[in-house]
């Protein structure tokens, strides 16, 4: 794997967040408490802001320090369950890590986000998404294809009962709507696996 | 102070000061209290930096417990807890009980000198398991 470009991974994230909030907000406001998109990207935009200190840190260091600011600056549930799951994999991973340490981070990065929420895959929520990403690393898919298997799997959440989160106060009503967290969730999967695959 | 400490948490301010309120008329003073709520934004919701502010506020060598109302509160109050870190970490621990209720019985133990242990299990109490 070539050296990441981190300084353009954050302007990638912070850009798709930023041009998605107000859909995320919407798909918020119809089973959430409408917030998702503008938390989201005050986040992503106070990672922007220090996009250039991040990037100077070695990576495991520099995913930790971006999720301490996303749990400061996110709020909400969203800001502790993303926060996590940076600050997990930059616990895992190593400076320079191939594919097997990603994938082998990326597992232990999604059971500290379940341990978080008290959640798991099936729940409606962005472990939704996050578990067939990584089962997608483990199958060695591609970064389009991955990218692609993310997107489908925030699409999967569609027709799920919400069991957790503020969706699940709805109950059935929660059905019929995409996850605003698994849709986030598989929008920063995209722009990790196309700047990724471009670097590669 | 060495009696356990009552930190309040939820997702409306008013809410965390109205239940600070009734534990102090009801309970007294004897209990450090502290209370946070809202997005940080006049919004409602809970964030963590306000909670780690709570839990100084709040900090007692007996350690402290958090009575928080929703889900995200529960969350974000956990996130607190694990930045905060070790050793301090230890003696913070989140209820699962009813906000108010659990407020007042748990700050009505601790003010009697009761261990965190016994505190926690008297707001666990409230709660149908």
């Amino acid at each position: 794997m070539a050296a990441l470009n981190l300084a353009g991974l954050i302007t990638a994230a912070a850009d798709v967040v930023a041009a998605h909030a107000e859909e995320l907000t919407a798909l918020d406001q119809a089973i959430g408490d409408g917030d998702h998109g503008l938390n989201m990207k005050r986040g992503f935009e106070a990672v922007r802001a220090e996009a250039g200190a991040f990037s100077a840190k070695p990576l495991p260091e520099a995913l930790k320090a971006i999720g301490t600011k996303l749990v400061m600056t996110v709020g909400g549930a969203s800001g502790p369950l993303f926060g996590t799951l940076f600050l997990a994999l930059g616990k895992e991973i190593s400076a320079e890590p191939d594919r097997a340490n990603l994938t082998a981070a990326f597992g232990k990065a999604i059971e500290a986000v379940a341990a978080r929420g008290k959640s798991q895959a099936g729940q409606k929520t962005m472990l939704d998404v996050l578990q067939p990403v990584h089962d997608a690393l483990l199958q060695g898919k591609t970064a389009p294809e991955i990218a692609d298997i993310a997107d489908a799997a925030a699409e999967a959440t569609v027709p799920m009962k919400a069991l957790r989160g503020r969706a699940s106060f709805l109950g059935d009503r929660s059905i019929g709507h995409m996850d605003a967290g698994a849709r986030s969730t598989a929008l920063l999967v995209r722009t990790v696996a196309q700047t990724i695959g471009e670097s590669a | 102070m060495s009696n356990v400490g009552i930190v309040i948490v939820s997702h409306s301010p008013l809410v965390a000061e109205g239940t600070a309120d009734m534990v102090r008329q009801m309970v007294g003073d004897e209990v450090p209290l502290a209370w946070c709520g809202g997005n940080g934004h006049g919004g409602l919701g809970t964030n963590v930096e306000a909670i780690m502010g709570a839990i100084d506020k709040a900090w007692s060598e007996a350690g402290v417990a958090i009575l928080v109302d929703l889900g995200g509160a529960e969350t974000n109050s956990e996130m607190a807890v694990e930045m905060i870190g070790e050793p301090r970490s230890h003696k913070i621990i989140v209820c699962n009980a009813p906000i108010v209720e659990g407020a007042v019985m748990a700050a009505t133990e601790a003010s009697g000198g009761a261990s965190l242990r016994e505190v926690v299990a008297t707001a666990h109490e409230l709660s149908p398991s």
